[in-house]
């Protein structure tokens, strides 16, 4: 019956070429929109950290005077100097890393590379364990190093790539702001994205070059790279950042379960009463404590034009289905002499609709796989914009399955209506009519 | 013409006809948010900036080495800089207009006052006026003697000095106008951070911010303060727009003469900037013109597909009509009338449609209104589409030869 039922299709497709491509074009186009856009919306919003993100918080506490406060105001989303320093060492979590990111003049060993700015991420012992990051060579540092400011680096598996062709680097030296430093690790694959950990040079930017240890940077007066909110009269004098009223550090921590999150909560209001009461918090306690898709959500990292888009390509799938529908039903009608016909001779209403219904499938099946093909191209456009998440826009598996899933559901939905409408003839008035 | 047959006609088609209404709101509705959403980024991508936008180049420098005398090695760089044959005027500036990033502060109009009136971007650096060309509304620009170095403004908060502030400040029209309309702002006090005083002195046409610009575009000041380079810094020279790039060139070659030991970070035209400031807005409004684009040929296809299968349907009453005395012209008429009828139900409902959008946008992606316009606009398009599309196939009906008539099935 299926192979009959697909011979009937495939006939009455090929009569009419131009509406049948019409039809596949209308569906393909419409998919392909809609899964580029989904693909990239899906992409975007992504876990940076797959197994890891529910156990990693970022706390946010309220140092701020009173101004523009109001009950329930969220608290800043950085934290200062004193604060981060304090969270950091009460090592109440089970592991804890402060950070911050900034530019370092890197002076490569070799005359044929001029010297340039690497991104820097200044951070302590704990970042790498916590965040599971791969090592190629070597390891990070410990808080030994921490403490004693040692002058050490990690470097990232491209850096390495550009300065020593990829070999293992351990225990070369690195010049960075005319110090030399030790490199010590460098990085396997790890492109978190977003970049949760450090939004402020682009939710979807590059990755660092180099981490340095967290207090060996100040030591140096490297430079801090991002966004510095002050309050008071303090101004942000980037050479006082210990001194001044401004929030400029980001601070993670990793709390197993649900017990650790609500005591560090805890903590974090404790330690914002206590400042309240010796007056230097003027705001009552005021914490956050949001894991890793909390924080993404809250920042809002996903642009959103690209929410919009997927919208526009949803809404221009649901005309190119009206489209479908509109032209399916014309064709269908239009045989409404030979499927009485076929009626007339036996045919049952459950048998027309079975082979109306494979003609429509057809349509949706061929626009299905030509819908992908044109999110695969859309998907190549988009990596050809020069928006930093660009080069993140691929097809995932799972994109794959909701391709083929969203244009069978299209069509059938498509095909659906009018083969309902037309096997519903009226074989007798339809014969005596013609 | 009398429509009342084409509807008892469509009574008969009800389901299809409603379709292709469907479809053409649909198309109507998201058109219009499109075209108006498109409308509303290239009147961005043209806002005045208040600056000689085409004749400004900038280099950002950094040094290699963390060393001391910054401000002194800024002023070598400037003097430098003001020998480059053709640059007509020279500064070094914390932030430019759509630059990206940028220092802020939040105004208020009295000490007392704990919420914040507006916030501003705040750009210093010396001899602005004449290097950046913002020109003056009223009031005056900066004397020498009123410019202080950004690390004395900085030691002097960190002591609660607050004298050693500098206060005169000039603030955009369109600042003063929010602060105080209708008034002359020369001579009036605003209030940073906790109730340091500012006054206006001058008021400045126009001058945008370098981002933020959901917090006023145009809400900018400037500060009598002298900048230090820093990777975060622009030196900024103003030549004619022809030798820009013989300019920027000699100028980076005289600050690496000057002082090798650092890296250029960046350096380019101010249109340049500009244009990588809007590149996402730019891309938007390509994606939101191709998604038009493809929605009207969707719907002219859709209409031509069914105007086709009504014609080829009626083939045979369109036989008896002309046997009975229609002319062509009459059934080219008719079949152009029900398409006008059917696209102008669809522009009804798409209408309504568009409003709705305009409304869900509203809430969630700060889109203001739909202005009234924008409904004329998208109701002419279709009307435009679905009767050239519908041409085609109207011809070919009144092709229809009356013999049709005579001839069984």
């Amino acid at each position: 019956m299926f192979g009959y039922y697909l011979d009937l299709a495939v006939h009455s497709l090929k009569r009419n070429k131009v509406l049948t491509g019409l039809m596949v074009l209308a569906i393909a186009m419409g998919i392909g929109a809609s899964m580029t856009t989904l693909t990239v919306l899906h992409v975007l919003s992504g876990d940076p950290l797959p197994g890891r993100s529910g156990s990693l918080y970022t706390p946010q506490i309220d140092p701020l005077d009173l101004n523009n406060y109001a009950p329930g105001v969220e608290p800043p989303d950085q934290l200062s100097w004193i604060d981060g320093n304090y969270l950091l060492k009460a090592k109440r979590a089970t592991r804890q890393a402060l950070m911050t990111e900034g530019m370092v003049p890197l002076q490569p060993a070799q005359p044929s590379i001029d010297p340039f700015h690497a991104v820097a991420l200044y951070t302590t012992a704990d970042f790498f364990p916590m965040f599971g990051v791969p090592f190629q060579y070597g390891n990070g540092w410990g808080n030994a190093d921490d403490d004693a400011k040692a002058r050490v680096v990690v470097i990232s598996a491209k850096l390495n790539d550009k300065l020593f062709g990829g070999k293992n680097s351990v225990g070369k030296e690195l010049r960075l702001q005319e110090k030399a430093f030790r490199i010590i690790g460098v990085l396997g694959d790890w492109h978190p994205q977003p970049h949760f950990y450090q939004l402020y040079m682009g939710s979807y930017a590059d990755d660092e070059d180099i981490f340095v240890p967290f207090f060996t940077s100040r030591d140096l007066h490297m430079e801090h790279d991002g966004s510095t909110d002050c309050w008071g009269n303090s101004g942000g004098d980037p050479n006082n950042l210990e001194h001044v009223n401004c929030t400029w550090l980001q601070f993670w921590v990793q709390l197993d379960t649900p017990q650790a999150v609500a005591a560090y909560k805890s903590f974090l209001v404790n330690y914002s009463q206590e400042q309240h009461d010796n007056g230097r918090f003027a705001r009552s306690p005021n914490v956050r404590l949001r894991n890793v898709m909390q924080w993404l959500d809250y920042q809002q990292v996903v642009p959103s034009d690209t929410r919009l888009q997927a919208w526009l390509a949803i809404s221009f799938l649901v005309v190119c289905l009206v489209n479908t529908v509109g032209l399916m039903l014309a064709k269908f009608m239009r045989r409404a002499g030979e499927l009485s016909v076929r009626r007339a001779l036996g045919a049952s209403q459950r048998a027309l609709f079975g082979q109306l219904l494979m003609e429509s499938g057809i349509v949706g099946c061929v626009g299905g796989v030509a819908g992908l093909l044109l999110a695969l191209l859309g998907l190549w456009l988009v990596r050809q914009q020069p928006a930093d998440y660009a080069k993140i826009a691929h097809m995932d598996a799972s994109m794959l399955v909701v391709t083929f899933a969203l244009s069978i559901c299209a069509s059938l939905l498509a095909g659906l209506l009018p083969a309902w409408r037309a096997c519903r003839v009226t074989p007798a008035l339809q014969l005596k009519a013609n | 013409m009398d429509i009342k047959p084409i509807f008892s006609t469509l009574q008969r088609h009800k389901f299809t006809a409603c379709l292709l209404i469907m479809e053409i709101a649909l198309t109507c509705a998201i058109v219009c948010n499109a075209i108006f959403l498109i409308g509303q980024r290239l009147q961005l991508m043209q806002t005045p900036t208040g600056i000689a936008e085409h004749e400004l180049v900038y280099v950002q420098m950094a040094d290699i080495s963390d060393r001391p005398d910054v401000m002194a090695r800024t002023e070598a760089d400037l003097a430098a800089l003001r020998q480059v044959p053709g640059a007509k005027s020279v500064m070094l500036i914390n932030q430019l207009p759509f630059g990206g990033s940028s220092s802020n502060m939040d105004i208020k109009l009295s000490p007392e006052q704990t919420k914040t009136t507006i916030s501003v971007a705040q750009y210093m650096g010396e001899n602005m006026l004449s290097t950046l060309g913002v020109h003056l509304v009223a009031g005056r620009d900066f004397r020498p003697d009123e410019f202080v170095d950004i690390d004395k403004v900085y030691a002097a908060l960190r002591a609660g000095d607050l004298t050693a502030i500098p206060k005169p400040v000039l603030i955009t029209q369109a600042m003063a106008e929010r602060l105080w309309p209708g008034q002359n702002p020369l001579g009036k006090q605003l209030y940073v951070a906790q109730g340091i005083p500012l006054t206006v002195i001058g008021v400045m046409k126009e001058l945008v911010r370098p981002n933020q610009r959901n917090n006023g575009l145009h809400y900018s000041l400037f500060n009598p303060v002298r900048m230090p380079m820093s990777s975060g810094t622009y030196y900024v020279l103003r030549c004619a727009s022809q030798d820009r790039e013989q300019v920027l060139r000699s100028a980076v070659v005289k600050l690496r003469k000057l002082d090798p030991n650092r890296i250029v970070l960046d350096k380019g035209t101010w249109d340049e900037m500009r244009r990588d400031y809007f590149r996402d807005d730019r891309a938007m409004a390509g994606i939101l013109v191709s998604v038009c684009l493809a929605l009207l040929i969707v719907t002219a296809l859709g209409i031509v597909g069914l105007a086709s299968f009504w014609v080829a349907q009626r083939n045979r009453s369109i036989g008896v009509r002309r046997a009975l005395g229609a002319t062509r012209g009459n059934i080219l008429h008719y079949f152009q009338t029900e398409n006008f009828l059917l696209t102008t139900m669809g522009i009804g409902l798409g209408m309504v449609l568009a409003y709705g959008i305009n409304l869900f946008l509203i809430v969630h992606y700060e889109v203001p209104r739909l202005p009234l316009m924008y409904f004329p606009i998208g109701a002419l398009l279709l009307w435009m589409i679905g009767q050239a599309a519908v041409l085609g196939p109207a011809l070919r009906a009144a092709g229809v030869p009356p013999v049709v008539a005579t001839r069984s099935v």
